[in-house]
């Protein structure tokens, strides 16, 4: 498939803000119980707010994916009305939802409007805040489902169709915002930093071995149309001649990224060590030197750019064993 | 339930195009708006259409035969384009099973493109809409046409009548028919898309005769050539008698 921008930084940018603000509220969790110290609500509600910075940014990439901008205000509107069959309806729904939870958690945490709702039998209060973290928990794993799953439904795109892409974008989404926690934390409550340094290490080790093991299986698919059930002809030499156009056409442009065997080849190891190996190594390091957190981050950012624009280009679609030659 | 479509008849298919034009005549002059064209003059002119003449080449030469491949929209009956769509702006008509696309609705998310098989929609690079195969809808329940109009264009258009219209639900269409007995096929059944267009194989007509066609079969005791009979190269009887 030919890779769209749009997408690109919308996945990515996206994910970040899911698994930065997933990292808030683990935080936050873990200090309700008495685990970790409480932080201020500075801390909580800036950082949400710099999650809705990057869900903003993405939201801004994905209207360059619409066929015209301007759809964005008269037909977009109509993106959710088919949830109960297109992921990518669903999607439409879960980010803004996702949005709108984050905003009144970081809203809540900011205006200090955090009345308590329920006291567990421990006699542990639960506030507005928390509420609002465990509603934004299940949207924010919604939202990487909804995400993942307009890939991974389409079953004749069989790079995408299985359980590890699902998996790979809530690990991936999850290493980067946890990374992103670290460096936010490194400066914002110093002390706090290695819990997230600890998790992110975790999160992206757990992100490494499932992209590889998506690699893996995707070197060992064998495509299920050929030539041969594509035209009904039951013959081992058949030769396109013609492909009814003579200077492309949208079946040309759309389904081919348009890139030498040698770029592919590149770009796999490129993005296995910009988006996995560099951050593990900056991480351990950063244990020492916060700065580092935040040039992991951004290295990781680019590094996931390559891995998204790979996990486009490398589904091979069906559709182009009609297209193999201009004549 | 009508399910219409074409059939294909690969074995009559000339590869002339004749659908080709006259598809996209009939559809960029409709209500519907233009089939947009990119540098239809230039050195590389590219544009929207629903339906493509392709051309393969089977085996190696010299025993090697062309195929010309008409290829649209197959109308599928489980149509996996229809369910991604997020807007509803794709949808099948449950009165006769056309795969349509309201260009009103349509976002150009190309959403439905990466989920047909077939690559059978294009996008109109300036509306910037998904576009693709109607069967024609605007012409087949047109009641100001002749009966005999009220078919797609391709279909009309179709010099060696390759190419047949119909209802493959009803078992005594004409497509059914043809389907049934000339081995009609769909293509790429792996996916289970159930395509409502089918394809008719290459087929050629062979004379058979056998060795018994030539000599007499009911002869089971060889007594060719003994009397009372003369032998093949003998005299026959007629001879004998002739004198």
């Amino acid at each position: 498939m030919k890779p769209a921008f749009s997408v690109i930084f919308l996945t990515t940018l996206i994910g970040a803000a899911q698994g930065l603000f997933l990292a808030l509220f683990t935080h936050q969790s873990y200090a309700l119980f008495g685990l970790l110290p409480m932080q201020s609500d500075e801390f909580y509600g800036n950082g949400s707010a710099i999650a809705m910075l990057l869900l903003g940014g993405g939201l801004f990439a994905a209207i360059f994916h619409l066929g015209k901008p301007i759809y964005m205000i008269t037909r977009a509107w109509r993106g959710i009305l088919q949830w109960r069959t297109s992921w990518l309806s669903r999607e439409l729904i879960a980010l803004p939802a996702f949005m709108g939870v984050v905003f009144l958690f970081g809203v809540s945490h900011l205006a200090g409007f955090r009345p308590v709702l329920l006291t567990l039998p421990s006699g542990q209060p639960i506030d507005l805040s928390f509420v609002l973290g465990v509603v934004g928990t299940l949207l924010a794993f919604t939202l990487f489902v909804c995400t993942a799953m307009i890939y991974a439904c389409l079953r004749f795109l069989r790079e995408w169709n299985s359980p590890l892409t699902v998996i790979n974008y809530i690990l991936m989404g999850g290493s980067s915002g946890f990374i992103l926690a670290a460096f936010y934390a490194a400066s914002a409550a110093p002390d706090q930093a290695d819990f997230f340094v600890g998790w992110a290490i975790i999160i992206t080790v757990l992100a490494f071995a499932g992209r590889a093991a998506s690699l893996v299986r995707n070197a060992r698919l064998k495509p299920k149309s050929t030539m041969q059930t594509a035209i009904g002809v039951k013959h081992p030499y058949i030769v396109q001649r013609s492909m009814g156009a003579m200077g492309g056409t949208f079946n040309t442009r759309e389904y081919f990224h348009g890139k030498s065997i040698a770029f592919m080849r590149a770009i796999k190891p490129a993005f296995l060590i910009m988006a996995f190996v560099v951050p593990l190594a900056l991480l351990a390091f950063g244990l020492f030197t916060p700065s580092l957190l935040g040039v992991a981050f951004v290295l990781q950012y680019i590094g996931l750019l390559a891995e998204r624009w790979f996990f486009f280009a490398q589904a091979n679609h069906p559709q182009n064993l009609y297209y193999q030659t201009i004549g | 339930m009508t399910q219409l479509a074409l059939v294909i008849d690969l074995n009559v298919c000339v590869g002339c195009s004749a659908c080709v034009t006259s598809c996209k005549e009939w559809n960029t002059s409709g209500s519907a708006g233009p089939l947009c064209d990119e540098n239809p003059y230039g050195l590389n002119p590219t544009g929207t259409f629903f339906n493509r003449v392709q051309t393969f080449e089977i085996g190696q030469f010299p025993h090697s035969e062309t195929l010309h491949f008409p290829k649209s929209c197959l109308h599928c009956e489980d149509p996996p384009c229809v369910p991604v769509c997020p807007t509803g702006a794709s949808y099948k008509r449950k009165e006769d099973g056309i795969v349509l696309v309201d260009y009103d609705k349509c976002i150009g998310c190309k959403y439905c493109t990466w989920a047909c098989p077939y690559g059978a929609r294009e996008i109109d690079e300036k509306s910037k809409v998904m576009k693709k195969c109607t069967l024609c809808v605007d012409r087949i329940y047109d009641m100001s046409m002749p009966e005999a109009d009220r078919k797609p264009s391709c279909v009309k258009a179709c010099p060696t009548s390759a190419r047949l219209f119909g209802d493959i639900h009803d078992p005594e269409s004409a497509v059914s028919l043809a389907i049934r007995e000339e081995g009609g096929y769909a293509l790429m059944p792996e996916w289970g898309t159930h395509p409502a267009n089918h394809y008719l194989p290459r087929r050629k007509t062979k004379l058979k005769i056998h060795m018994d066609e030539l000599e007499r079969a009911d002869n089971p005791l060889k007594v060719d050539g003994h009397l009372p009979k003369p032998a093949k190269d003998a005299s026959s009887m007629d001879d004998a008698s002739a004198w």
